[in-house]
């Protein structure tokens, strides 16, 4: 059975010559949590955005290969791509406010997307939308059908969004940073409730974040991005016991775990700052950062394997 | 160090705002900050943790001389913040804010804008600005070049290092770190707590630290302090309170860090979904509405502060 998505060297410009995304390679499995990590402007969000064929204006996207449960995107017409959009494929995003219409009764929101894939009496649309406030966990969801999404709280916006994506019974869901506007507790509720769906519903989910914490609690796979290539990717338990990319174990070391490191003993950091890639860009990315760089990481990068599954981005030896 | 002046002393501060309610509704009152009191010894960090609209930012407002509480009295290394003037005040204490885009002037070149605290004092000659000025961006790593540069030619790390230069110019005593690293990367993020913590041993500084990260809070802090909807719910030295904390609410805060350990899932906080609103404050309890071991009694005492090594916890059900 083919994956549910695949991409293949995908790569995203921007007008003004910048490589947003650089040969980008992942694949996620039905039921399976795979997270994009890497900090910001490292192209996991365009990344997202280019398999659903959102990028903005101006913008060039193409790919060896990007297939949706075996089917080719690349050649979709729009209105081929805006079927499976909030269908078969959907996404959450950040910010709940931002992405709910102010002017619309989450009621109406929630109803157009089913009835905007389906051919279903508003009725129907109506109960399924109770069904999923209920299944993600809001109380008293008649009432909340009729309410504005400036009456909710963002934990319950995000909830909203997520019972929207649910509406056709997608098999793959985006999400892109969805609990990083959120309070600390609500985001435990909103991403232990996005582990339970995952897993009741078994599907495939992409979630993107920066937050490592996140990645080691629900992820199955994990793809680390820095500066729009994936620099290595691994199942997680493996990532986090064996990371290989200098990048990937950097970023482990800068965070800090309570009772891990004594209180002002420096934290692992990385040094400098991202650089900024142009047009002809050759080598590894990381190598003005990295401690172990040399004049050959100017070079072209092989691509290792360390063990089966877990490959990355590093002249250096696994 | 009992009897020294503490660098910071709070004593039953409280302030509220008033909400008009627009043209039909009554105006409201919102108690950001609810009788709050604490004192942080010269040389310490005290961490303040809690959610949005707990109140912690206010408290820092009050705390810096921004804003006036409605009663209650605040000191800083014992002379009344109210009774001090701007310039005074500013040589003894100082914000790092969480955005560094918002808080830098755009307009400004760095060196500029690391220059305005000593050239705000008046009586600074031009050289000793020029000194210290160099003295400072080299001190927080940010090289010499870069003093020319806009704060929008600068990454978020470098930005942020300009607040923390152009906060230590004057030589603070005490700096009020509000968020100072939740907009950054986490490399980033490392890179500005391990400044921050060598500049505070060089220096002998005071810090009140305030997060919404319990694991930050616990790397840079020797005492926490919890808040919720405006009071202090806990407090304590921060490894007993990580070991053995009390509040109910701050399980549930530690329930929600999520350490990168793979397997573990993600824990159960065991919350409801009422959210707190500051201008709403329940009865008895104002956390227990959301508490999960809450009893009938939660909904109607008032829970008192029960006192602990080193702080208290204010929860009926504690021992």
């Amino acid at each position: 059975m083919t994956a549910l998505l695949e991409v293949e060297a995908l790569e995203v410009g921007f007008a003004g010559g910048t490589a947003a995304v650089r040969g980008a390679s992942l694949t996620v499995e039905r039921g399976e949590t795979h997270c994009l990590v890497g900090e910001s402007g490292c192209g996991k969000s365009v990344t997202a955005l280019a398999m659903m064929n959102l990028l903005a204006r101006g913008a060039r996207r193409s790919a060896g290969k990007l297939a949706f449960d075996g089917v080719d995107l690349l050649p979709l017409s729009d209105s081929a791509m805006s079927r499976l959009r909030g269908d078969r494929m959907a996404m959450i995003f950040q910010e709940p406010m931002t992405s709910l219409n102010p002017a619309y009764t989450v009621g109406s929101q929630m109803t157009e997307v089913l009835r905007r894939h389906r051919k279903v009496p508003q009725r129907m649309a109506v109960d399924r939308a109770a069904d999923l406030l209920a299944r993600v966990g809001i109380t008293a969801p008649g009432m909340r059908l009729g309410q504005f999404p400036h009456q909710l709280s963002g934990g319950l916006r995000q909830r909203v969004m997520i019972a929207m994506a649910l509406m056709c019974d997608p098999q793959l869901l985006i999400a892109d940073e969805p609990t990083t506007a959120l309070d600390v507790t609500v985001q435990a509720q909103i991403l232990r409730l996005l582990a339970t769906l995952q897993r009741d519903l078994g599907l495939g989910m992409l979630l993107i974040t920066h937050d490592l914490g996140i990645v080691a609690r629900v992820a199955t796979r994990v793809s680390v991005m820095y500066a729009g290539e994936v620099v290595e990717s691994a199942a997680t338990a493996q990532l986090f016991a064996n990371p290989r990319h200098p990048y990937t174990q950097g970023l482990l070391r800068s965070v800090p775990v309570p009772g891990k490191q004594r209180r002002d003993e420096p934290l692992g950091s990385i040094p400098g700052t991202v650089p900024r890639i142009g047009a002809g860009f050759a080598g590894c990315a990381f190598r003005e950062r990295c401690e172990f760089a040399d004049e050959t990481c100017a070079q072209t990068i092989p691509r290792r394997s360390a063990s089966p599954g877990h490959d990355y981005l590093c002249r250096l030896p696994a | 160090m009992s009897t020294a002046t503490p660098a910071i002393e709070v004593k039953a501060v409280r302030k509220t705002f008033r909400v008009k309610g627009g043209t039909f509704g009554t105006d409201r009152h919102v108690v950001a900050v609810d009788d709050v009191s604490f004192a942080v010894p010269a040389g310490g960090v005290l961490g303040v943790v809690g959610e949005s609209g707990c109140g912690k930012s206010t408290l820092a407002r009050l705390i810096l001389g921004l804003l006036e509480p409605s009663s209650g009295e605040i000191a800083v290394e014992g002379q009344r913040i109210a009774d001090m003037d701007r310039r005074a005040r500013a040589r003894l204490i100082q914000p790092v804010f969480q955005d560094p885009f918002s808080s830098l002037n755009p307009l400004a070149r760095v060196r500029d804008i690391v220059a305005m605290p000593l050239r705000a004092q008046g009586n600074i000659d031009r050289a000793e600005v020029t000194r210290r000025v160099d003295e400072m961006l080299a001190r927080v790593g940010l090289p010499g070049e870069m003093g020319q540069r806009l704060p929008t030619e600068l990454s978020g790390g470098q930005r942020q290092r300009v607040a923390i230069a152009r906060a230590l110019v004057l030589r603070p005593r005490i700096v009020v770190c509000d968020e100072p690293t939740s907009a950054l990367d986490v490399s980033v993020q490392a890179q500005i707590l391990n400044l921050l913590s060598e500049l505070r041993r060089e220096l002998g500084l005071t810090y009140l630290f305030i997060s919404h990260n319990l694991a930050v809070v616990e790397h840079v802090a020797a005492e926490v302090a919890v808040m919720y909807l405006g009071r202090i719910v806990e407090r304590g030295e921060t490894d007993a309170l990580f070991r053995k904390p009390e509040h109910p609410y701050t399980r549930a805060l530690l329930a929600s860090v999520l350490t990168p350990e793979p397997g573990l899932g993600v824990p159960d906080v065991g919350l409801g979904d009422i959210l707190p609103d500051p201008a709403n404050i329940p009865p008895g309890c104002r956390f227990h509405p959301r508490c999960p071991i809450a009893e009938p009694r939660c909904a109607v005492e008032t829970p008192p502060l029960k006192p602990r090594p080193g702080g208290g916890v204010e929860c009926l059900l504690a021992p």
